[in-house]
Protein backbone atom coordinates (compact mmCIF):
# COMPACT_ATOMS: atom_id res chain seq x y z
CA UNK A 1 0.00 0.00 0.00
CA UNK A 2 1.20 3.37 -1.13
CA UNK A 3 2.30 6.10 1.59
CA UNK A 4 -0.63 8.17 0.17
CA UNK A 5 -4.08 7.73 0.82
CA UNK A 6 -4.91 9.84 -2.24
CA UNK A 7 -1.96 10.72 -4.92
CA UNK A 8 -3.45 12.57 -7.75
CA UNK A 9 -0.70 12.78 -10.58
CA UNK A 10 -0.52 15.46 -13.47
CA UNK A 11 -4.39 16.05 -13.71
CA UNK A 12 -5.97 18.06 -16.05
CA UNK A 13 -9.47 19.69 -16.88
CA UNK A 14 -10.65 22.22 -19.10
CA UNK A 15 -14.17 23.53 -19.12
CA UNK A 16 -14.47 24.65 -23.19
CA UNK A 17 -11.37 26.93 -23.37
CA UNK A 18 -11.02 27.81 -19.25
CA UNK A 19 -8.12 25.76 -18.01
CA UNK A 20 -9.24 24.62 -14.78
CA UNK A 21 -6.86 22.70 -13.53
CA UNK A 22 -3.23 22.31 -15.67
CA UNK A 23 -0.73 19.47 -14.70
CA UNK A 24 -2.44 19.36 -10.68
CA UNK A 25 -0.36 17.41 -8.37
CA UNK A 26 -1.35 16.58 -4.80
CA UNK A 27 -1.19 14.34 -2.36
CA UNK A 28 -2.79 13.69 1.05
CA UNK A 29 -1.70 10.87 3.87
CA UNK A 30 -4.38 8.78 6.58
CA UNK A 31 -4.04 10.39 9.38
CA UNK A 32 -3.63 13.83 8.10
CA UNK A 33 -5.41 16.78 7.89
CA UNK A 34 -4.37 18.51 4.14
CA UNK A 35 -5.59 21.34 3.27
CA UNK A 36 -6.20 23.18 -0.42
CA UNK A 37 -5.80 27.05 -0.74
CA UNK A 38 -6.52 28.78 -3.46
CA UNK A 39 -8.12 32.23 -4.89
CA UNK A 40 -11.37 32.28 -6.57
CA UNK A 41 -11.09 29.89 -9.55
CA UNK A 42 -7.50 28.56 -8.52
CA UNK A 43 -8.93 25.29 -9.71
CA UNK A 44 -10.10 23.83 -6.12
CA UNK A 45 -13.27 23.24 -6.11
CA UNK A 46 -12.53 21.53 -9.48
CA UNK A 47 -9.74 18.96 -8.20
CA UNK A 48 -11.92 17.38 -5.54
CA UNK A 49 -14.59 17.57 -7.58
CA UNK A 50 -12.50 15.22 -9.82
CA UNK A 51 -11.75 13.47 -6.33
CA UNK A 52 -14.66 12.93 -5.78
CA UNK A 53 -16.08 11.50 -9.27
CA UNK A 54 -18.66 14.52 -9.59
CA UNK A 55 -16.14 15.82 -12.52
CA UNK A 56 -13.65 13.37 -14.74
CA UNK A 57 -10.36 14.39 -15.24
CA UNK A 58 -9.04 14.98 -19.03
CA UNK A 59 -5.77 13.77 -18.52
CA UNK A 60 -3.80 12.67 -15.94
CA UNK A 61 -4.82 10.23 -12.73
CA UNK A 62 -6.01 9.07 -9.37
CA UNK A 63 -4.27 6.59 -7.21
CA UNK A 64 -6.35 5.98 -4.05
CA UNK A 65 -4.08 4.07 -1.63
CA UNK A 66 -1.67 3.29 -4.47
CA UNK A 67 -4.31 1.70 -6.77
CA UNK A 68 -5.61 3.97 -9.90
CA UNK A 69 -9.23 4.56 -9.95
CA UNK A 70 -10.86 6.06 -12.68
CA UNK A 71 -14.81 7.06 -11.20
CA UNK A 72 -17.26 8.23 -13.44
CA UNK A 73 -19.78 9.11 -10.60
CA UNK A 74 -19.67 10.68 -6.95
CA UNK A 75 -21.23 6.69 -6.27
CA UNK A 76 -18.45 4.81 -7.33
CA UNK A 77 -15.99 7.14 -5.19
CA UNK A 78 -18.00 7.06 -2.24
CA UNK A 79 -17.79 2.85 -2.59
CA UNK A 80 -14.49 2.98 -3.04
CA UNK A 81 -14.19 5.04 0.65
CA UNK A 82 -14.30 9.13 -0.23
CA UNK A 83 -16.77 10.78 1.09
CA UNK A 84 -17.44 14.45 0.12
CA UNK A 85 -18.99 17.60 2.64
CA UNK A 86 -20.46 19.91 0.21
CA UNK A 87 -20.03 23.74 1.38
CA UNK A 88 -23.83 23.99 0.21
CA UNK A 89 -24.04 21.19 3.03
CA UNK A 90 -26.28 18.25 1.03
CA UNK A 91 -28.62 18.16 3.84
CA UNK A 92 -31.99 17.97 3.24
CA UNK A 93 -33.79 20.15 5.32
CA UNK A 94 -37.04 18.61 5.42
CA UNK A 95 -35.79 15.14 6.27
CA UNK A 96 -35.00 13.94 10.10
CA UNK A 97 -31.01 13.88 11.23
CA UNK A 98 -31.33 9.88 10.62
CA UNK A 99 -32.96 10.14 7.13
CA UNK A 100 -30.08 12.08 6.31
CA UNK A 101 -27.66 9.94 7.58
CA UNK A 102 -28.90 7.31 6.07
CA UNK A 103 -30.02 8.63 2.50
CA UNK A 104 -29.90 6.36 -0.03
CA UNK A 105 -27.85 3.66 2.32
CA UNK A 106 -31.54 3.26 3.57
CA UNK A 107 -31.39 -0.74 6.29
CA UNK A 108 -34.34 -2.52 4.77
CA UNK A 109 -35.54 -5.82 5.88
CA UNK A 110 -36.63 -7.76 2.24
CA UNK A 111 -39.29 -9.51 1.39
CA UNK A 112 -39.17 -10.37 -2.50
CA UNK A 113 -39.91 -6.92 -4.29
CA UNK A 114 -41.04 -5.10 -1.25
CA UNK A 115 -38.26 -3.60 0.99
CA UNK A 116 -39.56 -2.17 4.30
CA UNK A 117 -37.28 0.13 5.99
CA UNK A 118 -35.76 -0.78 9.04
CA UNK A 119 -36.44 2.98 10.89
CA UNK A 120 -35.54 1.92 14.49
CA UNK A 121 -32.31 0.25 13.49
CA UNK A 122 -31.32 3.37 11.66
CA UNK A 123 -32.31 5.69 14.54
CA UNK A 124 -30.41 3.73 16.42
CA UNK A 125 -27.39 3.67 14.17
CA UNK A 126 -27.42 7.36 13.65
CA UNK A 127 -27.66 8.04 17.56
CA UNK A 128 -24.39 5.73 17.20
CA UNK A 129 -22.80 8.04 14.56
CA UNK A 130 -22.89 11.14 16.10
CA UNK A 131 -22.10 9.73 19.54
CA UNK A 132 -18.72 7.95 18.05
CA UNK A 133 -18.03 11.50 16.98
CA UNK A 134 -18.86 13.16 20.59
CA UNK A 135 -21.53 15.40 18.48
CA UNK A 136 -24.70 16.06 20.48
CA UNK A 137 -28.43 16.70 19.30
CA UNK A 138 -31.01 17.08 21.24
CA UNK A 139 -32.88 13.70 19.03
CA UNK A 140 -31.83 12.01 15.83
CA UNK A 141 -35.58 12.32 14.96
CA UNK A 142 -35.72 16.44 14.73
CA UNK A 143 -35.30 17.60 11.33
CA UNK A 144 -32.78 19.04 9.85
CA UNK A 145 -34.58 22.38 9.21
CA UNK A 146 -34.38 23.27 12.95
CA UNK A 147 -30.95 22.79 13.13
CA UNK A 148 -28.22 25.58 13.82
CA UNK A 149 -25.37 25.85 10.74
CA UNK A 150 -23.35 24.04 13.37
CA UNK A 151 -25.38 21.06 14.05
CA UNK A 152 -25.98 21.17 9.94
CA UNK A 153 -21.85 20.92 9.70
CA UNK A 154 -21.96 18.31 12.64
CA UNK A 155 -24.67 15.86 10.50
CA UNK A 156 -22.94 16.27 7.41
CA UNK A 157 -19.34 15.40 8.71
CA UNK A 158 -20.51 12.92 10.72
CA UNK A 159 -22.24 11.53 8.00
CA UNK A 160 -19.15 11.16 5.85
CA UNK A 161 -16.88 9.89 8.73
CA UNK A 162 -19.82 7.69 9.77
CA UNK A 163 -19.39 4.50 6.75
CA UNK A 164 -16.95 2.56 5.88
CA UNK A 165 -14.87 5.68 4.41
CA UNK A 166 -11.39 6.12 4.16
CA UNK A 167 -11.18 9.57 2.63
CA UNK A 168 -13.46 13.10 4.13
CA UNK A 169 -13.24 15.97 1.60
CA UNK A 170 -14.51 19.33 3.19
CA UNK A 171 -14.86 22.25 0.96
CA UNK A 172 -15.53 25.21 3.05
CA UNK A 173 -16.16 23.23 6.58
CA UNK A 174 -16.91 26.46 8.37
CA UNK A 175 -17.17 29.09 6.48
CA UNK A 176 -20.78 29.90 7.61
CA UNK A 177 -20.40 29.17 10.68
CA UNK A 178 -19.49 31.47 13.76
CA UNK A 179 -16.86 31.46 16.08
CA UNK A 180 -17.97 29.62 18.82
CA UNK A 181 -19.31 26.92 16.36
CA UNK A 182 -16.05 26.87 13.91
CA UNK A 183 -14.12 25.89 17.00
CA UNK A 184 -16.88 23.12 17.41
CA UNK A 185 -16.03 21.29 13.43
CA UNK A 186 -12.64 21.89 14.20
CA UNK A 187 -12.69 19.89 17.12
CA UNK A 188 -14.58 17.56 15.10
CA UNK A 189 -11.87 17.38 12.05
CA UNK A 190 -9.41 16.78 14.25
CA UNK A 191 -11.14 13.63 15.40
CA UNK A 192 -11.35 12.45 12.16
CA UNK A 193 -8.00 12.57 11.63
CA UNK A 194 -7.30 10.56 14.90
CA UNK A 195 -9.50 8.55 13.56
CA UNK A 196 -6.95 7.59 10.65
CA UNK A 197 -8.80 9.17 8.21
CA UNK A 198 -7.12 11.46 5.29
CA UNK A 199 -8.94 15.10 5.86
CA UNK A 200 -8.83 16.92 2.92
CA UNK A 201 -10.15 20.11 3.56
CA UNK A 202 -10.59 23.57 1.35
CA UNK A 203 -10.25 26.94 3.51
CA UNK A 204 -10.16 30.73 3.32
CA UNK A 205 -9.76 30.73 6.59
CA UNK A 206 -5.75 31.27 6.69
CA UNK A 207 -5.52 30.86 10.90
CA UNK A 208 -7.64 27.53 10.20
CA UNK A 209 -5.32 26.29 7.96
CA UNK A 210 -2.23 26.71 10.39
CA UNK A 211 -4.61 25.18 13.26
CA UNK A 212 -5.19 22.11 11.26
CA UNK A 213 -3.48 21.42 8.75
CA UNK A 214 -0.49 18.97 8.53
CA UNK A 215 0.10 19.68 4.72
CA UNK A 216 -1.31 22.75 2.46
CA UNK A 217 -1.23 23.03 -1.13
CA UNK A 218 -1.44 26.24 -2.54
CA UNK A 219 -3.29 27.15 -5.89
CA UNK A 220 -3.28 29.63 -8.54
CA UNK A 221 -4.51 30.00 -11.76
CA UNK A 222 -5.30 25.80 -12.05
CA UNK A 223 -1.59 24.98 -11.20
CA UNK A 224 -0.25 23.87 -7.83
CA UNK A 225 2.23 26.27 -7.18
CA UNK A 226 3.23 25.51 -3.68
CA UNK A 227 3.63 22.72 -1.29
CA UNK A 228 3.66 23.56 2.49
CA UNK A 229 4.70 20.95 5.44
CA UNK A 230 2.91 22.11 8.77
CA UNK A 231 6.42 23.91 9.88
CA UNK A 232 6.13 25.98 7.00
CA UNK A 233 2.62 27.05 7.71
CA UNK A 234 2.37 30.51 7.87
CA UNK A 235 -0.87 32.97 7.24
CA UNK A 236 1.07 36.21 5.59
CA UNK A 237 3.18 33.75 3.21
CA UNK A 238 0.12 32.36 2.23
CA UNK A 239 -1.82 35.04 1.91
CA UNK A 240 1.22 36.31 -0.50
CA UNK A 241 1.17 32.63 -2.46
CA UNK A 242 -2.17 33.03 -3.51
CA UNK A 243 -2.01 36.88 -4.62
CA UNK A 244 0.94 35.92 -6.06
CA UNK A 245 3.07 38.16 -4.37
CA UNK A 246 5.35 35.55 -3.45
CA UNK A 247 6.14 33.01 -6.39
CA UNK A 248 6.25 29.16 -4.87
CA UNK A 249 8.72 26.84 -5.19
CA UNK A 250 6.60 24.66 -7.70
CA UNK A 251 6.58 27.40 -10.18
CA UNK A 252 9.45 26.85 -12.01
CA UNK A 253 8.31 22.85 -12.54
CA UNK A 254 5.31 24.40 -13.79
CA UNK A 255 6.35 27.10 -15.92
CA UNK A 256 4.91 30.25 -16.18
CA UNK A 257 1.71 31.73 -14.98
CA UNK A 258 0.87 34.05 -16.98
CA UNK A 259 0.52 32.26 -20.11
CA UNK B 1 -28.85 26.13 19.72
CA UNK B 2 -25.03 25.71 20.30
CA UNK B 3 -23.74 21.92 18.83
CA UNK B 4 -22.72 20.73 21.71
CA UNK B 5 -19.84 18.74 19.86
CA UNK B 6 -17.66 18.90 23.17
CA UNK B 7 -16.46 16.38 25.03
CA UNK B 8 -18.75 16.13 27.69
CA UNK B 9 -20.24 12.46 27.06
CA UNK B 10 -23.56 12.86 28.66
CA UNK B 11 -25.53 11.63 26.00
CA UNK B 12 -28.65 13.50 25.41
CA UNK B 13 -30.46 11.95 22.57
CA UNK B 14 -31.67 8.49 23.22
CA UNK B 15 -33.55 6.77 20.64
CA UNK B 16 -36.40 5.53 22.68
CA UNK B 17 -40.03 4.44 22.04
CA UNK B 18 -42.11 6.01 19.85
CA UNK B 19 -44.95 6.64 22.75
CA UNK B 20 -43.17 8.45 25.46
CA UNK B 21 -44.75 11.27 26.18
CA UNK B 22 -41.42 13.65 25.12
CA UNK B 23 -41.86 12.37 21.74
CA UNK B 24 -45.91 13.66 22.21
CA UNK B 25 -44.71 16.72 23.39
CA UNK B 26 -41.86 17.45 20.17
CA UNK B 27 -44.57 16.45 17.88
CA UNK B 28 -46.72 18.44 19.15
CA UNK B 29 -44.23 21.22 18.94
CA UNK B 30 -43.09 20.71 15.16
CA UNK B 31 -44.86 23.14 13.23
CA UNK B 32 -45.14 20.47 10.33
CA UNK B 33 -47.58 18.61 12.50
CA UNK B 34 -49.90 21.00 12.70
CA UNK B 35 -49.93 21.68 9.10
CA UNK B 36 -50.16 17.52 8.18
CA UNK B 37 -53.30 17.91 10.68
CA UNK B 38 -55.25 21.11 9.74
CA UNK B 39 -57.12 19.40 7.45
CA UNK B 40 -58.23 17.06 10.16
CA UNK B 41 -59.61 20.49 11.85
CA UNK B 42 -61.20 22.26 9.16
CA UNK B 43 -63.12 18.69 8.13
CA UNK B 44 -64.32 18.54 11.88
CA UNK B 45 -65.22 22.19 11.73
CA UNK B 46 -67.04 21.69 8.27
CA UNK B 47 -69.00 18.63 9.85
CA UNK B 48 -69.74 21.11 12.81
CA UNK B 49 -70.92 24.15 10.75
CA UNK B 50 -73.60 22.12 8.14
CA UNK B 51 -74.93 19.93 10.55
CA UNK B 52 -75.75 23.06 12.87
CA UNK B 53 -77.16 24.28 9.64
CA UNK B 54 -79.15 21.69 8.09
CA UNK B 55 -79.65 19.45 11.23
CA UNK B 56 -82.22 16.80 9.54
CA UNK B 57 -80.23 17.08 6.13
CA UNK B 58 -76.01 17.02 6.17
CA UNK B 59 -75.56 14.23 8.44
CA UNK B 60 -77.68 11.68 7.27
CA UNK B 61 -76.58 7.76 6.03
CA UNK B 62 -78.02 8.55 2.79
CA UNK B 63 -76.19 12.01 1.99
CA UNK B 64 -72.90 10.76 3.99
CA UNK B 65 -72.88 7.77 1.40
CA UNK B 66 -73.50 10.63 -1.59
CA UNK B 67 -70.67 12.85 -0.06
CA UNK B 68 -68.28 9.59 -0.02
CA UNK B 69 -69.25 8.41 -3.14
CA UNK B 70 -68.53 11.16 -4.50
CA UNK B 71 -65.26 11.76 -3.17
CA UNK B 72 -63.73 8.76 -4.46
CA UNK B 73 -62.34 10.09 -7.36
CA UNK B 74 -61.05 13.56 -6.04
CA UNK B 75 -59.22 11.13 -3.42
CA UNK B 76 -57.84 8.76 -5.45
CA UNK B 77 -56.68 11.71 -7.70
CA UNK B 78 -55.15 13.65 -5.28
CA UNK B 79 -52.72 10.51 -3.88
CA UNK B 80 -51.42 10.66 -7.36
CA UNK B 81 -51.19 14.16 -7.19
CA UNK B 82 -49.20 14.36 -4.21
CA UNK B 83 -46.66 12.55 -5.21
CA UNK B 84 -45.89 14.52 -7.63
CA UNK B 85 -46.14 17.88 -5.69
CA UNK B 86 -43.80 16.32 -2.83
CA UNK B 87 -40.82 15.78 -5.52
CA UNK B 88 -41.87 19.63 -6.23
CA UNK B 89 -43.24 18.75 -9.79
CA UNK B 90 -47.00 19.33 -10.67
CA UNK B 91 -49.43 17.09 -12.73
CA UNK B 92 -52.17 19.26 -15.05
CA UNK B 93 -52.60 16.43 -17.07
CA UNK B 94 -54.57 14.11 -14.96
CA UNK B 95 -57.87 15.06 -15.42
CA UNK B 96 -57.70 14.65 -18.87
CA UNK B 97 -55.48 11.34 -18.39
CA UNK B 98 -58.62 10.28 -16.32
CA UNK B 99 -61.01 10.99 -19.35
CA UNK B 100 -58.26 9.48 -22.32
CA UNK B 101 -58.65 5.98 -19.75
CA UNK B 102 -62.19 5.90 -19.85
CA UNK B 103 -62.14 6.60 -23.37
CA UNK B 104 -59.93 3.82 -23.95
CA UNK B 105 -62.10 1.99 -21.60
CA UNK B 106 -65.12 2.66 -23.43
CA UNK B 107 -63.49 1.69 -26.83
CA UNK B 108 -63.07 -2.06 -25.83
CA UNK B 109 -66.13 -2.59 -24.16
CA UNK B 110 -67.54 -1.52 -27.21
CA UNK B 111 -65.89 -3.93 -28.90
CA UNK B 112 -66.83 -6.66 -26.87
CA UNK B 113 -63.64 -7.20 -25.07
CA UNK B 114 -63.96 -8.20 -21.48
CA UNK B 115 -64.32 -6.15 -18.50
CA UNK B 116 -60.83 -7.31 -17.01
CA UNK B 117 -59.25 -6.31 -19.88
CA UNK B 118 -60.88 -2.61 -20.19
CA UNK B 119 -60.25 -1.81 -17.07
CA UNK B 120 -56.77 -2.75 -17.62
CA UNK B 121 -56.38 -0.87 -20.35
CA UNK B 122 -57.75 2.41 -18.93
CA UNK B 123 -54.52 2.06 -16.17
CA UNK B 124 -52.09 1.14 -19.01
CA UNK B 125 -53.29 4.43 -20.87
CA UNK B 126 -52.72 6.50 -18.11
CA UNK B 127 -49.45 4.61 -16.73
CA UNK B 128 -48.00 5.41 -20.17
CA UNK B 129 -49.46 8.92 -19.91
CA UNK B 130 -47.88 9.34 -16.93
CA UNK B 131 -44.50 7.63 -18.33
CA UNK B 132 -44.24 10.51 -21.07
CA UNK B 133 -44.97 13.05 -19.02
CA UNK B 134 -42.18 12.11 -16.50
CA UNK B 135 -39.84 10.96 -18.92
CA UNK B 136 -40.22 14.42 -20.87
CA UNK B 137 -39.77 16.16 -17.09
CA UNK B 138 -36.19 14.25 -16.21
CA UNK B 139 -34.35 13.57 -19.14
CA UNK B 140 -34.85 16.63 -21.02
CA UNK B 141 -35.29 18.75 -17.82
CA UNK B 142 -38.45 20.85 -19.09
CA UNK B 143 -41.03 22.51 -16.79
CA UNK B 144 -43.44 20.45 -15.40
CA UNK B 145 -46.07 22.89 -16.02
CA UNK B 146 -45.34 23.32 -19.60
CA UNK B 147 -45.03 19.11 -20.26
CA UNK B 148 -48.36 17.94 -18.09
CA UNK B 149 -50.19 21.22 -19.93
CA UNK B 150 -49.12 19.71 -23.62
CA UNK B 151 -50.42 16.45 -21.81
CA UNK B 152 -53.47 18.12 -20.73
CA UNK B 153 -54.41 18.61 -24.69
CA UNK B 154 -53.09 15.60 -26.21
CA UNK B 155 -55.09 13.11 -23.95
CA UNK B 156 -57.55 15.48 -24.65
CA UNK B 157 -57.13 15.44 -28.01
CA UNK B 158 -56.24 11.73 -28.04
CA UNK B 159 -59.72 11.08 -26.30
CA UNK B 160 -61.81 13.15 -28.68
CA UNK B 161 -60.08 10.92 -31.55
CA UNK B 162 -60.76 7.87 -30.37
CA UNK B 163 -63.79 8.28 -29.04
CA UNK B 164 -65.09 10.54 -32.28
CA UNK B 165 -66.54 12.98 -29.47
CA UNK B 166 -69.50 10.93 -28.19
CA UNK B 167 -69.55 9.35 -25.15
CA UNK B 168 -70.00 5.19 -24.91
CA UNK B 169 -72.61 3.79 -22.70
CA UNK B 170 -71.34 0.97 -20.29
CA UNK B 171 -74.31 -0.93 -19.34
CA UNK B 172 -71.86 -3.55 -16.69
CA UNK B 173 -73.96 -4.97 -13.67
CA UNK B 174 -70.51 -6.46 -12.06
CA UNK B 175 -69.33 -2.45 -12.40
CA UNK B 176 -72.51 -0.91 -11.60
CA UNK B 177 -72.82 -3.46 -8.38
CA UNK B 178 -69.72 -2.04 -7.49
CA UNK B 179 -70.38 1.75 -7.66
CA UNK B 180 -73.57 1.57 -5.43
CA UNK B 181 -72.50 -1.55 -2.92
CA UNK B 182 -71.46 -0.19 0.60
CA UNK B 183 -70.75 -1.77 4.08
CA UNK B 184 -72.95 0.51 6.89
CA UNK B 185 -72.61 4.08 4.48
CA UNK B 186 -69.30 3.58 3.57
CA UNK B 187 -69.15 2.96 -0.41
CA UNK B 188 -67.44 0.51 -1.73
CA UNK B 189 -65.72 3.20 -3.86
CA UNK B 190 -64.32 4.96 -0.77
CA UNK B 191 -63.29 1.36 0.59
CA UNK B 192 -61.40 1.39 -2.88
CA UNK B 193 -59.88 4.94 -2.73
CA UNK B 194 -59.38 4.07 1.23
CA UNK B 195 -57.00 1.15 0.34
CA UNK B 196 -54.94 2.94 -2.49
CA UNK B 197 -54.48 5.71 0.37
CA UNK B 198 -52.94 3.08 2.88
CA UNK B 199 -51.01 1.67 -0.05
CA UNK B 200 -49.32 4.99 -0.64
CA UNK B 201 -48.84 5.90 2.45
CA UNK B 202 -47.02 2.33 3.27
CA UNK B 203 -44.60 3.10 0.10
CA UNK B 204 -43.75 7.12 1.41
CA UNK B 205 -43.24 6.51 4.93
CA UNK B 206 -41.65 2.61 4.92
CA UNK B 207 -39.86 2.26 2.34
CA UNK B 208 -36.78 4.18 0.50
CA UNK B 209 -38.66 5.03 -2.48
CA UNK B 210 -40.82 7.26 -0.05
CA UNK B 211 -37.91 8.67 1.33
CA UNK B 212 -36.23 9.05 -2.05
CA UNK B 213 -39.72 11.07 -3.25
CA UNK B 214 -39.08 13.31 -0.35
CA UNK B 215 -35.04 13.78 -0.50
CA UNK B 216 -35.73 14.88 -4.58
CA UNK B 217 -38.39 17.09 -3.79
CA UNK B 218 -36.48 18.84 -1.03
CA UNK B 219 -33.14 19.10 -2.49
CA UNK B 220 -32.68 17.53 -5.66
CA UNK B 221 -29.17 18.66 -5.86
CA UNK B 222 -28.11 17.24 -2.14
CA UNK B 223 -30.63 13.71 -3.19
CA UNK B 224 -28.51 13.38 -6.79
CA UNK B 225 -24.89 13.78 -4.86
CA UNK B 226 -25.95 11.19 -1.78
CA UNK B 227 -26.50 8.63 -4.95
CA UNK B 228 -30.58 8.92 -5.41
CA UNK B 229 -31.67 8.57 -8.63
CA UNK B 230 -33.67 11.78 -8.84
CA UNK B 231 -35.00 11.16 -12.72
CA UNK B 232 -36.24 7.56 -11.76
CA UNK B 233 -38.16 9.38 -8.76
CA UNK B 234 -39.07 11.81 -10.70
CA UNK B 235 -40.25 9.39 -13.62
CA UNK B 236 -42.22 7.02 -11.26
CA UNK B 237 -44.36 9.89 -9.47
CA UNK B 238 -45.49 10.93 -12.62
CA UNK B 239 -46.46 6.97 -13.80
CA UNK B 240 -48.15 6.81 -10.43
CA UNK B 241 -50.05 9.59 -11.07
CA UNK B 242 -51.13 8.61 -14.64
CA UNK B 243 -51.99 5.12 -13.22
CA UNK B 244 -53.99 6.32 -10.81
CA UNK B 245 -55.82 8.67 -12.97
CA UNK B 246 -56.49 5.10 -14.81
CA UNK B 247 -58.31 4.03 -11.83
CA UNK B 248 -59.87 7.00 -11.54
CA UNK B 249 -61.32 6.87 -14.74
CA UNK B 250 -62.86 2.94 -14.20
CA UNK B 251 -64.04 4.42 -10.81
CA UNK B 252 -65.60 7.34 -13.37
CA UNK B 253 -67.46 5.15 -15.64
CA UNK B 254 -68.82 2.51 -12.78
CA UNK B 255 -70.54 5.70 -11.68
CA UNK B 256 -72.24 7.17 -14.27
CA UNK B 257 -72.04 4.20 -16.63
CA UNK B 258 -70.55 5.88 -19.76
CA UNK B 259 -67.33 6.59 -20.86
CA UNK B 260 -67.16 10.28 -21.58
CA UNK B 261 -65.04 11.86 -23.98
CA UNK B 262 -65.40 16.02 -21.87
CA UNK B 263 -62.63 16.97 -19.13
CA UNK B 264 -63.82 17.35 -16.02
CA UNK B 265 -61.30 19.96 -15.19
CA UNK B 266 -62.88 20.89 -11.70
CA UNK B 267 -61.12 17.56 -10.84
CA UNK B 268 -57.57 18.78 -11.93
CA UNK B 269 -57.93 21.97 -9.64
CA UNK B 270 -59.53 20.09 -6.64
CA UNK B 271 -56.45 17.52 -6.73
CA UNK B 272 -54.13 20.47 -6.23
CA UNK B 273 -56.20 21.98 -4.10
CA UNK B 274 -56.92 18.87 -1.71
CA UNK B 275 -52.92 18.46 -1.70
CA UNK B 276 -52.22 22.16 -0.90
CA UNK B 277 -54.81 21.54 1.76
CA UNK B 278 -53.56 18.55 2.99
CA UNK B 279 -50.03 20.16 4.12
CA UNK B 280 -48.07 19.10 1.56
CA UNK B 281 -45.37 21.82 0.75
CA UNK B 282 -45.65 22.93 -3.19
CA UNK B 283 -42.58 23.39 -2.79
CA UNK B 284 -41.95 19.33 -2.58
CA UNK B 285 -40.09 17.94 0.16
CA UNK B 286 -42.80 17.41 2.64
CA UNK B 287 -46.23 16.01 3.29
CA UNK B 288 -48.31 12.73 3.85
CA UNK B 289 -50.65 11.02 2.07
CA UNK B 290 -53.69 11.36 4.72
CA UNK B 291 -53.94 15.14 4.04
CA UNK B 292 -54.42 15.33 0.43
CA UNK B 293 -56.82 11.88 0.68
CA UNK B 294 -58.87 13.97 3.50
CA UNK B 295 -58.70 17.24 1.93
CA UNK B 296 -60.31 15.75 -1.19
CA UNK B 297 -62.85 14.62 1.15
CA UNK B 298 -63.17 17.88 2.78
CA UNK B 299 -63.59 19.83 -0.52
CA UNK B 300 -66.30 17.02 -1.79
CA UNK B 301 -68.06 17.98 1.58
CA UNK B 302 -68.07 21.37 1.43
CA UNK B 303 -69.70 21.97 -2.20
CA UNK B 304 -72.68 18.99 -0.46
CA UNK B 305 -73.26 21.24 1.99
CA UNK B 306 -73.34 23.99 0.20
CA UNK B 307 -76.03 22.50 -1.93
CA UNK B 308 -77.78 21.02 0.90
CA UNK B 309 -78.01 24.08 2.60
CA UNK B 310 -79.57 25.88 -0.66
CA UNK B 311 -76.74 27.61 -1.96
CA UNK B 312 -76.80 28.52 -5.25
CA UNK B 313 -74.39 26.32 -7.40
CA UNK B 314 -71.92 29.42 -9.06
CA UNK B 315 -71.14 30.51 -5.23
CA UNK B 316 -69.37 26.98 -4.69
CA UNK B 317 -66.52 27.95 -7.41
CA UNK B 318 -65.86 31.28 -5.15
CA UNK B 319 -66.10 28.92 -1.88
CA UNK B 320 -63.52 26.51 -3.07
CA UNK B 321 -61.28 29.60 -4.82
CA UNK B 322 -61.52 31.35 -1.19
CA UNK B 323 -60.83 27.90 0.78
CA UNK B 324 -57.71 26.82 -0.94
CA UNK B 325 -56.25 30.22 -1.00
CA UNK B 326 -56.73 30.89 2.93
CA UNK B 327 -55.62 27.21 3.48
CA UNK B 328 -52.16 27.74 1.40
CA UNK B 329 -51.62 31.11 3.18
CA UNK B 330 -52.54 28.89 6.60
CA UNK B 331 -50.36 26.23 5.98
CA UNK B 332 -47.42 29.20 4.72
CA UNK B 333 -47.57 30.74 8.14
CA UNK B 334 -47.61 27.38 9.86
CA UNK B 335 -43.50 27.46 9.00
Amino acid sequence: MSEYAVACHNVSKAFGSVKALRDVSITAKAGEVTAIIGDNGAGKSTLIKIVAGVEQADSGHIDLFGQQVDFTNPEEARQAGIETVYQTLGLIEDLTIWQNLFLNREIVTGFGPIQLMNKRVMRQRSHEMLTALDVHIPSVRARVRGLSGGQRQAVAISRAAGWSSRVVIMDEPTAALGVRESAKVEELIERLKDKGLAVIVISHNFDQVVRLADRVWVMRQGRVIAELSQEELDAAQMVALITGAAKGDKLNESGDLDD
Amino acid sequence: MTPKVSGSGAASAAPGPSFSLHTIAAKLRDPYFWADWTVVFALVAAVLIFTALEPGNFMTAYNVNTILTASAVPAILALGQAFVIMTAGIDLSNAAVLTLGAVTFGWFFFRGYPLIWCMISAIIVGLIAGLINGLIIAQFKINDFIVTLGMLSLAQGVALVISNAKPVQVISPVLAQFAIGKIWVIPYLMILAFVLLLVCQFFLTQTKFGTHVLATGGNTDAARAMGVRTKAIKVSVYAISGTLAGVAAIVTISRIGAAEPAVNTAFLLNSVAAVVLGGVSLFGGRGNMIGPFVGAILLTMIINGLIVAGVPQYYQFIAIGLIVMVSAVLVRSAK
